[in-house]
């Protein structure tokens, strides 16, 4: 008879993780107890040393699916625990070194979905039905440890029936915190102008509003959604009028896998993450004859489907009984809403009714996106089902960092030992209330894992406003700057764990250089801990600055008229007949004399450039439009067309890609009349063959093989797709972003990974 | 680069590498306009620089703004500007007709403000050596008792009004030294403010805070403002008045009108219930027919600047520094 103390650490509360030991251990016949203690578990285990083993092997090998056991640090017990095995409260929270592993939200499971639709069930059509394998987590947690008092359901007293579930060791719902029923739980309420409906009638009458091409207000998960008929070209349309966004793709969620194939074309890695716990959205290409509107995503050729993840969203699309749009709960570019009175003033001039419920919502989670580029899944909006999972930090914090992100689709992260927590998409920080709800956040999870940091990490860019938030914590932390684009390389690198340095291509739109200059095509050689600027794409002038980015036929001029590389022989441009002669007038004299026309080396403004030049879009009605519709344009290409002409010449120790040939064909091509497409495509392989071109020069003078491909343009397929095997037959090897976006998302995760080498004194 | 912006990298020149080489001898010496003690009268004493280009443009010229300028530092600490100096450098070859039309513009604008130019001095130097003119003017003035206008006064529940106007003279100085043309003409907006702020002070009003939006317009004025206080500013963009024509450059040019320069514009902090007489007073005087509220000072979100937009939504006025650079990724 020997006694042990065994720790569990990673995702191991809120998961069912103390009835899974409770029960492993009554069936070795052990005796002991299990708690959580900080984000571990703790067991206090005694019996026959063989038992204890098969104990530990069952924590490693047969945990509850939405669990990750990091790690099992088992140790010599002084005393013998008293027979039996308990689960007893959760003590005091300690904290260990990476952070308390406070799960993301589940999607509901297949045991709590059939008990949803069983009549003869207690919980039949109850939308706030779960048990230990699914339902809200973080969207619902005050402190840590996870127990129900600490929760938004503290103040929902369980009825007998619910309380003996949740006490039985062995019942699914042992310990379930949100555990809940139509007699003790959450109801739901509709309010529509002056009438009102509570329970099941507040189901009927959401759902029946949508029906009619109503727009309803649904309290969702991680904060209010908007939804409607996503088969009804009008109420599509009214949506967009009222939530002011003209034309970025809405998200559809249909009833199951049956409706999905309906709408999508389903590879098996996309069936593989439209039904994985976390739910997210997932860019699929669109099915030609999907009963949804074309409205739903102008000029697209995927749709983004998501299938239910709450009782709620399941019961509303049976009832509806067709795909529903559903979008985040807010006006253009503010946070989605999770406040009832919030919600009620925000969304008043867009939502008919609303579908309301009294849990509270404690924190704000938008709905994850991914897409499958490459052949895999990857993230591109990292958010609800995700966050605040955490990611591995290849070289251990010394001390705590707070990594605050960029600007645009926002995030920051904490690191801690060698775990990395990167929290939720946040939006544009120039949005006052994202910028509130980014200090509200940090401040959410830091208060949860008692987080405070000693250092700062942050972009380069001095009016970014995560670098102003930077600098107002200036008096306590260390501060440490990053590059953009090292931190794009590094985010990719760190997701792989590499050791060595490393080539890093960094393609997306503008970031603040070194030098004081916009960056935006580097090949860089980059450790952890610093980079070498190799190489990069030919500079040009963006007339306007920002207005030249929400406008590429401004930018098309400026590559035109005042870019690094010149372009002689252009022939007569189309572009000129669709931009006012006034605005062509000042945009050429802010060319010439460089008025607020700032030089970007920039692949992505050479993408839009090219998107404008083809006639494919002129105005970014929303980001990053014009290049996805060329990307959109290149995918409908019928012929094989020949990478366009491109060039690498040498300026001040840099490879430079001169584009004027490459720009220069595209335009006499397209005047002769070779389709937009087959151009589009031809542009693409020139961006490839270069990239090649560069990285297998940067290898052969320095000996190094391995290249990360990050940043925003990455997350174009075509680039993704096209890179890794056309490095590899160069004989390199080429890695992908996947667990965090390529784009600005994936941002805050390089800065902490950088920072964090950086404090461990590496080169 | 950007040093001369007028953003927060000029103020941290100043504050990082100048004011530390005062040593024990600086003062306020950050500040626009300094209230010192001397002989038991409250002097107001400023002095500034001016390197525009070019010299002349719609509605003015670089003599005009050099009276109306330091006027204007002078009545934002609710003096009464007195004296002027002036001092020249000149650039070898200047036109002496230019020279002789800038020291007119400086005399009318001083008769107009009702102010002296008592004493200066002139140095020349080689040619390349300059741009045309560079022009330093100081002035005095007098603080009655009881006047206390300082940024740090600005207090939660103020009313923010401005005088008139936004961005003319940005938008005309620039559209007339790069040749843009954009169908109709802006001119300059470059006034002596003064009058209007005794107008205003007439009133028996508290006025808390009042700053010309000069360099970096009203986005780095009501920033100052707001750090110096510790106060957040709230404005409604739909009530900010920017004419047609500076809208439409700023339209074409990819500016911000909030961080275009005026020189004859000042915005105020004042109590709320004194705000609607202030205005009145305002609107009486020729300086401040246009004027209005903008927004309010509040508690939340100090040392920031918002504006509530079109759509509902709230966008963070930044402090400019130097020249924009795109945030888009
Ligand atoms: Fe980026
Ligand atoms: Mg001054
Ligand atoms: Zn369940
Ligand atoms: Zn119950």
């Amino acid at each position: 008879m020997t006694a042990w103390s065994v720790r569990v650490r990673g995702t191991v509360q809120g998961v069912g993780f103390r009835p899974f030991v409770h029960r492993v251990a009554t069936g070795l016949s052990l005796d002991g107890a299990v708690r959580n203690v900080g984000g571990d578990v703790l067991i206090d285990v005694g019996g026959p040393e063989a038992a204890v083993a098969r104990l530990v092997e069952a924590l490693r090998d047969q945990a509850p699916p939405a669990a990750r056991v990091v790690e099992v640090i088992v140790a010599p017990a002084p005393v013998a625990p008293p027979p039996g095995f308990r689960v007893t409260p959760s003590g005091d929270a300690e904290l260990t070194g990476g952070f308390a592993g406070l799960p993301p939200d589940l999607a509901t499971c297949d045991d709590c979905l059939r008990e949803l639709f069983d009549p003869g069930d207690r919980r039949f059509r109850y939308p706030f039905i779960n048990c230990t394998n699914c339902g809200p987590r973080a969207t619902i947690v005050d402190a840590l440890p996870y127990d129900r008092e600490r929760t938004a359901m503290a103040g929902f007293a369980l009825c007998r029936r619910c309380a003996a579930e949740y006490c039985d060791p062995a019942d699914r719902r042992f310990h379930a915190e949100p555990v809940a029923c139509p007699a003790c739980g959450p109801r739901l309420t509709w309010h529509a102008g002056k009438r009102s409906a509570h329970a099941d009638r507040a189901l009927t009458a959401a759902a029946g509003a949508i029906g009619v091409g109503r727009i309803v207000a649904v309290k969702g998960l991680g904060g209010y959604q908007l939804i409607c008929d996503a088969t009804d070209a009008s109420a599509v349309d009214r949506l967009r009028r009222r939530k002011q966004r003209p034309r970025k793709p809405f998200a559809v969620m249909v009833a199951d896998l049956g409706a999905a194939h309906a709408v999508a074309d389903l590879c098996p890695e996309g069936w593989t993450v439209l039904t994985s716990p976390a739910r997210p959205i997932v860019l699929l290409p669109a099915r030609t004859g999907s009963p949804v509107v074309a409205a739903v995503a102008p000029g697209v050729d995927r749709v983004g489907l998501f299938l239910p993840y709450t009782p709620l969203h399941h019961l509303l699309l049976r009832a509806v009984g067709r795909p529903l749009v559903v979008t985040s709960g807010n006006r253009a570019d503010e946070p989605i809403a999770i406040g009832d009175a919030d919600a009620a003033e925000r969304l008043a001039g867009i939502a008919d009714g609303f579908l309301s419920h009294d849990r509270p919502i404690r924190a704000r989670y938008d709905d994850s996106v991914v897409h499958i580029a490459a052949g895999t899944a990857r993230m591109l909006r990292r958010a609800r089902g995700y966050a605040p999972g955490s990611l591995p930090l290849p070289v251990p914090a010394r001390r705590p960092v707070l990594a605050v992100g960029a600007q645009l689709k926002h995030t920051f992260t904490l690191a801690r030992g060698d775990r990395a927590l990167v929290g939720p998409h946040g939006g544009d920080l120039a949005d006052a209330d994202t910028l509130a709800a980014f200090r509200a956040n940090v401040a959410q999870l830091s208060r949860l894992h008692r987080f405070e940091p000693e250092v700062v990490a942050h972009d380069l860019h001095p009016d970014y406003l995560s670098t102003a938030y930077a600098r107002e914590t200036a008096a306590g932390p260390q501060l440490i700057g990053v590059q953009h684009h090292h931190a794009h390389v590094v985010s990719c690198a760190a997701e792989h764990g590499l050791d060595g340095p490393f080539l890093g291509v960094a393609y997306d739109g503008l970031g603040y250089g070194d030098d004081g200059r916009l960056w935006g095509g580097e090949l860089l050689l980059a450790t952890y801990t610093g980079f070498r600027r190799l190489g990069r794409f030919g500079a040009a002038p963006l007339p306007g600055g920002e207005a030249a980015v929400r406008r590429p036929v401004r930018t098309a001029l400026g590559y035109l008229y005042g870019g690094e590389f010149p372009l002689p022989d252009a022939p007569p441009l189309a572009l000129c007949r669709r931009m006012p002669a006034a605005e062509q007038t000042v945009v050429r004299r802010m060319i010439e004399r460089h008025v607020n026309s700032p030089y970007a080396s920039s692949a992505g403004r050479f993408l839009d450039a090219a998107a404008s030049l083809l006639g494919i879009r002129d105005d970014n009605g929303y980001e990053g439009e014009a290049a996805i519709l060329l990307e959109a344009a290149a995918h409908r290409a019928t012929g094989h067309p020949e990478p366009l002409p491109w060039r690498l010449t040498s300026k001040d120790d840099l490879w430079v890609y001169d584009w004027s040939g490459t720009l220069s064909a595209l335009l006499w091509r397209a005047a002769g009349g070779e389709p937009a497409a087959d151009l589009a495509l031809a542009v693409h392989r020139a961006v490839v063959d270069v990239t090649v071109e560069l990285c297998g020069r940067a290898a052969e003078s320095t000996g190094v093989r391995v290249v990360c491909l990050s940043g925003g343009c990455l997350q174009n397929r075509i680039l993704a797709g096209a890179l890794p095997p056309a490095l590899r037959t160069a004989g390199l090897t080429a890695l992908l972003n996947r667990d965090v976006p390529a784009g600005d998302g994936g941002i805050s995760y390089g800065q902490a990974v950088v920072a964090a080498a950086r404090l461990a004194g590496g080169d | 680069a950007g040093h001369g912006g007028g953003g927060a990298m000029s103020a941290d020149l100043v504050r990082h590498l100048l004011i530390p080489g005062y040593g024990d001898a600086g003062g306020t010496a950050d500040r626009d306009c300094a209230v010192v003690e001397a002989g038991g009268a409250r002097l107001a004493f400023t002095t500034d620089a001016y390197v525009v280009q070019p010299m002349f443009f719609p509605g003015g010229s670089i003599g005009d703004l050099a009276v109306n300028g330091t006027v204007n530092d002078l009545a934002m600490a609710g003096a009464t500007p007195l004296y002027l100096s002036a001092a020249f450098i000149l650039e070898e070859g200047t036109p002496l007709a230019d020279l002789g039309r800038i020291s007119a513009a400086m005399g009318a604008a001083a008769t107009a403000a009702g102010v002296r130019l008592v004493t200066g001095d002139t140095k020349v130097v080689g040619h390349g050596n300059g741009d045309g003119v560079y022009l330093t003017t100081s002035g005095v003035g007098v603080v009655a008792d009881g006047v206390e206008i300082e940024p740090r006064r600005a207090a939660v529940g103020d009313a923010v009004l401005i005088s008139g106007d936004l961005g003319r003279h940005g938008v005309a100085v620039l559209s007339c030294r790069e040749n843009l043309e954009f169908g109709t003409t802006v001119a300059s907006d470059t006034a002596p403010l003064h009058g209007l702020v005794a107008a205003m002070l007439a009133t028996g009003a508290d006025l808390h805070v009042l700053r010309d939006p000069t360099r970096g317009g009203l986005a780095a004025a009501l920033n100052e403002i707001a750090a110096a206080a510790r106060v957040g500013v709230e404005l409604t963009e739909r009530d900010l008045p920017v004419p047609d024509g500076v809208a439409d450059a700023c339209h074409l040019l990819g500016l911000d009108p909030l961080q275009v320069a005026n020189e004859g514009r000042l915005v105020a902090f004042v109590r709320p219930d004194h705000a609607e007489d202030v205005l009145a007073a305002m609107r009486a005087h020729p300086y401040g027919t246009g004027a209005r509220r903008i927004g309010t000072c509040v508690a939340g979100h100090p040392g920031m600047v918002v504006a509530r937009t079109a759509l509902g939504g709230t966008r963070v006025i930044s402090m400019p520094i130097g020249e924009q650079l795109p945030r888009i990724c």
